[in-house]
């Protein structure tokens, strides 16, 4: 069932309406009052999760038999931006995921914010799908603050990603929907993966695997599932940027998510009008390159990568 | 006066971005002032540009003070401000979320490091800041509370109001924030004006910072005492929201006193003509900031009163 969970009149003739499409099912189990959400659609550049969303909905609206409790499907936290291919909230130039847990009587922004974690809220599972921006390609991964690690890390675990990227706390994150929606006691996945602005269907496809073995191992469905993959957890293993020390055009030698050797050859940055080289990029450290730039164009300090490192016999 | 180069970044489309930095005098770092980190902040930079022609002219008449230097940077974003888009051109990042910097950083962190390196071990700090919110302030001083700068060298700027504002978790990347935790006295002015200059409130932000110079013994010159500053608490700000969309109009302006019960504003429907809504002031006070774009949003802070 489709119901908007939050609205604010705009100017002329028109709402912004944040919708949540709810399915519930119709088997009988323990898991009856369990309740899933998959929001995504935050940052109006990032498109993976429409997919993930409506493979997700479709397969559950086929099978209502097969699950036991609620799959709450927010599509577009942003739908404004969604619409018109902005990173922000249009005419605002504000990071959505920047004014969390939000507040009823702030402005529009935040009063919607705050209309959106009040319905989440009490959720046994949120996944929160985000797919990088339009510079960078993420190998799909969770990602999770430290201070919930310990709680989080078995739900990752199901989730068909390749890799949990525990991550230190950062004051500024503490404005995030993922933030505040686990401080405050409901479970929240941060999921990366693809590129903005495309679908990468191979990745999607994983994740809504991963989606439905999260339900199975939570009792509330009952059809089949995939095998999951076993990601690699970063733990005490570094990750290591690979920042531009030349502005230029990168063009990349490797493939993402392979093994690298310390010192192999990750790409070049060229000046575009001589064709001169000006960086030859290598690996500063052993291991599986999870982020690679996607956008060619680079200014000194762009990052060209992240290496999961800590494995020098990669 | 000194011009030098604080720091530069190369482009691979355009000459380098070279950050530059007024100097007036010579000695300790006394007061840094700083601009446009945004690239509609153009009264942010026009307020700095006028300060610099105020200083030369002082410099000229012998009225620095010896012992001291004063630096100006009226512009750090001007590749943003050149092709009319708010945040940095290639990532759409703010500079002003990125400090205190990272030198081995993405571009923007770079850049934050670098001007911060450049902008460090002054005894005071200044940032002309803007709101994110569209609307008309009345020129203040605002201090974000970290506990190292004293309230009451905000009463130097002699500008009616001062705010102490406790910092929210998406502040301690600004450069106020930073400025203040490496030991810098830090304070943030605000006029009424962002992407349009405002010749008026800009001489009353030159006027504060000038006058704050001299209350510090870094200038010599005559000014109007100003006012006798209030410290506001963000606390008295009462927040107005307009209860429905439409097209906005507006019957008082900012400095406005006025009266609980007073006919605020009307809210008119945009195609039919209908007044749908007025707001009234549910208290008595001063008008402090108004929102100042014809359409509005349900919901959109319209006005932000001083409670008296």
């Amino acid at each position: 069932m489709m119901t908007v969970i939050a609205s604010a009149g705009l100017a002329v003739n028109e709402r912004v309406e944040i919708r949540r499409n709810r399915i519930k099912g119709s088997a009988k189990g323990t898991a009856e009052k369990k309740r899933v959400c998959i929001v995504t659609g935050t940052h109006g550049d990032e498109l993976e999760g429409q997919y993930v969303c409506a493979e997700t909905a479709r397969i559950l609206s086929e099978n209502l038999d097969k699950l036991c409790g609620t799959v709450d499907i927010y599509p577009a936290l942003n739908p404004l931006g969604m619409d018109s291919i902005t990173r922000g909230i249009p005419l605002f130039d504000l990071d959505m995921n920047r004014i969390f847990p939000g507040t009823a009587d702030g402005t529009m922004a935040e009063a919607l914010a705050a209309d959106i974690i009040k319905d989440i809220s009490g959720a046994d599972i949120c996944i929160d799908i985000h797919s990088s921006n339009i510079y960078l390609k993420e190998i799909p991964q969770i990602r999770i603050n430290e201070i919930s690690a310990e709680e989080l890390v078995p739900y990752a675990k199901m989730l068909n990603c390749d890799f949990i990227w525990i991550h230190s706390s950062a004051t500024v994150l503490e404005s995030t929907l993922a933030y505040s929606l686990n401080v405050t006691g409901t479970k929240t996945l941060v999921v990366e993966m693809g590129v903005g602005m495309r679908i990468t269907s191979e990745y999607c496809r994983q994740l809504t695997a991963g989606i439905f073995n999260l339900l199975k191992n939570l009792g509330m469905w009952t059809g089949d599932t995939e095998e999951v993959r076993e990601p690699i957890v970063s733990g005490e293993r570094a990750v290591d940027f690979v920042n531009s020390g030349a502005d230029g055009i990168f063009v990349p030698c490797v493939e993402h998510w392979v093994d690298i050797k310390k010192g192999e050859h990750i790409g070049d940055v060229i000046d575009p009008a001589t064709g001169k080289l000006s960086e030859y990029v290598t690996a500063p450290c052993s291991g599986k390159i999870f982020t690679l730039r996607e956008y060619p164009i680079v200014y000194g300090g762009s990052l060209i990568a992240r290496i999961l490192g800590g494995d020098d016999n990669a | 006066m000194r011009k030098t180069v604080i720091y530069s970044i190369q482009s691979p489309y355009r000459k380098p971005l070279e950050i530059t930095g007024f100097r007036f005098g010579q000695g300790e770092k006394a007061l840094c002032v700083v601009g446009a980190m945004r690239g509609n902040e153009v009264q942010q930079m026009y307020v700095c540009a006028q300060l610099v022609n105020r200083l030369k002219e002082l410099e000229r008449e012998g009225c620095i003070a010896e012992g001291n230097e004063i630096m100006i940077i009226p512009c750090v974003n001007y590749y943003s401000m050149n092709i009319g888009k708010r945040f940095w051109t290639m990532d759409n990042t703010d500079i002003n979320r990125m400090f205190p910097g990272y030198d081995l950083g993405e571009t923007t962190q770079r850049i934050a490091d670098g001007l911060f390196k450049g902008i460090q071990g002054y005894k005071y700090g200044v940032q002309l800041a803007s709101f994110y919110q569209q609307g008309d302030f009345l020129p203040h001083v605002k201090l974000m509370e970290t506990g190292f700068t004293d309230h009451t060298d905000m009463l130097d700027f002699g500008l009616p109001y001062a705010f102490v504002r406790e910092p929210r978790p998406y502040d301690t990347t600004t450069l106020n924030y930073n400025w203040q935790i490496w030991g810098t006295k830090a304070f943030s002015l605000y006029t009424n004006a962002t992407d349009d200059f405002d010749e008026r409130s800009a001489r009353v932000a030159v006027d504060a910072i000038l006058r704050f110079c001299v209350k510090k013994g870094l200038i010599r010159t005559k000014l109007t005492g100003g006012y006798v500053t209030e410290i506001i608490d963000e606390e008295r700000l009462v927040q107005i929201h307009s209860s429905c969309a439409g097209i906005c109009r507006s019957r008082v302006r900012t400095g406005d006193e006025i009266r609980s019960g007073d006919l605020l504003c009307e809210i008119i429907d945009p195609l039919e003509g209908d007044i749908i809504s007025k707001i009234y002031s549910p208290v008595n006070g001063i008008v402090f900031f108004r929102y100042n774009r014809p359409l509005e949003f349900e919901k959109s802070v319209l006005y932000k009163i001083i409670k008296i």
